[in-house]
């Protein structure tokens, strides 16, 4: 018996921008799996491609973007050659979406409870009754007390945590098997996040739901994930255990993001950061992307760029890791 | 709380209780418009019965003038028609033809301006310059321009009975660009919107986004444009009566009315011309400070 293939595949995905000063390579050779039901951790700096990568797996690239290379399988099936409109009912029926924002991804002029049952009617074959009934239960799922009342309750009338409550009921109503969350705590209050994440896990995890959880947050990520991929400069740099990539981290880069995590439990003079910013789209140094910045890298990776490779519990994009007969 | 209370506490009709000008041209343009739309019942006389014509009472004064009879409070023109129902009966005319003309102008503008706003790219580069050189004429000349073309392509049989369809298309056509436009600009804001972004992620089609998502969060502005358009409607319709490519003197709308005054205007007869412009006067009037108005409580910066 053959084992069954991942949820979603992305293999050496590129999205390119074409622009008046020469293309722009946005995405370069992101390669990640997502299994059925797991919570895979997408952490990287501004600008290394997260958010990007989500969009590009539902299909909603902002034109000029185009998918250049790669592909994208979901449940085995190719879906970013797909159409828009055969995408369409993939999305929300299969892909569900949750963004940054609570404030906005709601339609100001409709009652939650209408948004609810629009989305599960669109999927599902429920008559108005059943969407409502179903639209209370989600709400009590997500925690909003009196969800009954709550229900014909206008956007405006929620506060920002309870509204992005409402966008996750909202993105799993139609029970999709994976949801893309792309920084789904950024906007709210400290104190709200962990309530969120929470949820997020209790629910997804009572659903089967697989989540790709994109996030700049490492201690969101250790809490939460299963597996966790950490992206650099439009690729996927290491990939691994959430366990293994925070305790024992293979690539410089990741030792990095780790090391300047401040610490509650011991005392430092100085955080240590990560010299440098990263390279600009348009000039991205030749051999790794980040050896400008590493403090370990020579001559090799000044020339030749890495691919991931097995490096002990996890798998990195560097050649500190490579085997000596290849280097 | 039922609709009723509610709607009567809203800021809006607040601002319209404590609005003086909103207060008294609604009061004008309900008389107006009720009048005109009773006017089979309002009116004393029924103006294109021409059984009750009688020739002799032609060119009579209006009532205050010491040749006036109360019989015609405000005389007859010069087939003996009584003034003042062919007032309230050609006032009906133009409303309806103003109404018509401004629905489908709003119709056709709001689909355009959707579809240009939505989709971009080329689709938005054509439909916009197509309305940019059509506003670059004047929207009389292109009323003017649409109603000859419709009409020469119709059998002059049907003329009559299509008049007022012809009119509206040619007035309709006019006045689109003002709503494409608008429509498309609030559009392109609402486009990148998350709640647009999450409705694409949910799977639904671009039509039901654009109708059921983005079409309810650009309607306010249509409908300040919607109300003063309306009275530039009314005016183009009298405009093309007067100048005689509107209704016929058989079914007067005010502005033929004044045309046919305009005749009478050097021999004396001056309230021929005088009375139905004013009505047309007060109708727009009214109208567009109710417009005004509306375009003030809406928006909330200038409160």
């Amino acid at each position: 018996m053959t084992p069954k293939p991942p949820l979603l595949e992305v293999q050496d995905l590129r999205v390119e921008f074409p622009t008046r000063r020469g293309t722009l390579r946005a995405l370069d050779g992101v390669t990640l799996s997502i299994n059925r039901g797991e919570i895979l951790g997408v952490v990287g700096e501004s600008g290394a491609g997260k958010s990007l990568t989500g969009a590009a797996i539902i299909g909603l690239l902002e034109r000029p973007g185009r998918i250049a290379a790669g592909h994208i399988r979901f449940d085995g099936q190719r879906i970013d050659t797909l159409s828009q409109s055969a995408m369409r009912p993939i999305r929300g029926k299969q892909i569900g979406a949750i963004f940054q924002d609570p404030l906005t991804t709601l339609n100001p002029l409709y009652t939650v409870g209408r948004q609810l049952t629009e989305t599960m009617q669109a999927h599902l074959p429920l008559s108005d009754r059943e969407a409502r009934t179903r639209a209370v239960r989600w709400l009590e799922d997500v925690g909003i007390p009196a969800a009954a009342q709550r229900l014909d309750a206008y956007p405006h009338q929620f506060s920002g945590g309870m509204r992005q409550r409402v966008v996750i009921a909202l993105a799993l109503c139609a029970e999709p098997r994976l949801v893309i969350a792309d920084e789904p705590t950024t906007a709210l209050d400290v104190s709200i996040q962990a309530q969120i994440i929470a949820l997020l896990r209790r629910i997804t995890r009572d659903h089967g739901t697989a989540v790709m959880l994109v996030t700049h947050d490492m201690g969101v990520i250790a809490e939460t994930a299963d597996r966790v991929a950490v992206m650099y400069a439009g690729r996927v740099i290491e990939v691994g255990p959430v366990r293994d990539v925070v305790h024992h981290p293979q690539h410089p880069y990741t030792a990095g993001l780790m090391a300047s995590i401040p610490a509650l439990d011991h005392r430092v003079p100085r955080l240590q950061q990560i010299d440098g910013a990263m390279p600009r789209l348009g000039a991205m140094p030749p051999g790794c992307p980040y050896n400008p910045r590493c403090p370990q890298a020579f001559d090799l990776c000044r020339t030749r760029r890495p691919e991931l490779m097995a490096a002990g519990p996890t798998r990195a994009a560097c050649w500190l890791h490579a085997p000596h007969s290849a280097v | 709380m039922n609709t009723l209370t509610r709607a009567w506490d809203s800021d809006l009709a607040y601002s319209f209780r404590h609005s003086p000008v909103a207060l008294v041209s609604a009061l004008i343009l309900v008389l107006l418009l009720g009048s005109a739309l009773f006017s089979g019942t309002v009116a004393p006389y029924n103006p294109f019965d021409l059984a009750t014509l009688n020739l002799m009472d032609s060119r009579q004064p209006p009532a205050f003038l010491p040749e006036g009879t109360t019989a015609h409070l405000l005389g007859t023109d010069d087939q003996g028609r009584d003034i003042l129902s062919a007032i309230l009966y050609g006032l009906r005319i133009s409303l309806i033809v103003g109404v018509l003309s401004v629905l489908f102008a709003v119709t056709l503008g709001i689909a355009i301006g959707l579809l240009a706003g939505y989709a971009g790219g080329t689709t938005d580069s054509v439909l916009m310059r197509i309305a940019d050189v059509q506003l670059s004429f004047p929207a009389i000349l292109i009323a003017l321009l649409t109603d000859g073309i419709v009409s020469a392509s119709l059998p002059p049989a049907l003329h009559d009975q299509l008049q007022i369809f012809i009119l509206v298309f040619a007035i309709g056509i006019s006045f689109w660009p003002q709503f494409a436009r608008t429509v498309r600009g609030s559009t392109l804001v609402e486009r990148s919107r998350d709640y647009v972004l999450a409705a694409r992620v949910i799977g639904l089609s671009p039509l039901r986004i654009m109708t059921r998502h983005i079409l309810p969060n650009v309607l306010g502005p249509v409908l300040v444009i919607g109300t003063l358009t309306l009275g530039l409607a009314i005016i183009s319709e009298a405009t093309l009566s007067f100048l005689g490519v509107g209704l016929p003197p058989t079914q007067p709308s005010v502005g033929t009315l004044i045309r046919i005054g305009n005749d009478f205007l050097f021999s004396g007869e001056w309230w021929i011309a005088l009375f139905p412009g004013i009505a047309l006067v007060l109708t727009v009037l009214a109208i567009n400070l109710l417009g005004d108005w509306l375009r003030d409580a809406l928006n909330p910066r200038l409160q």
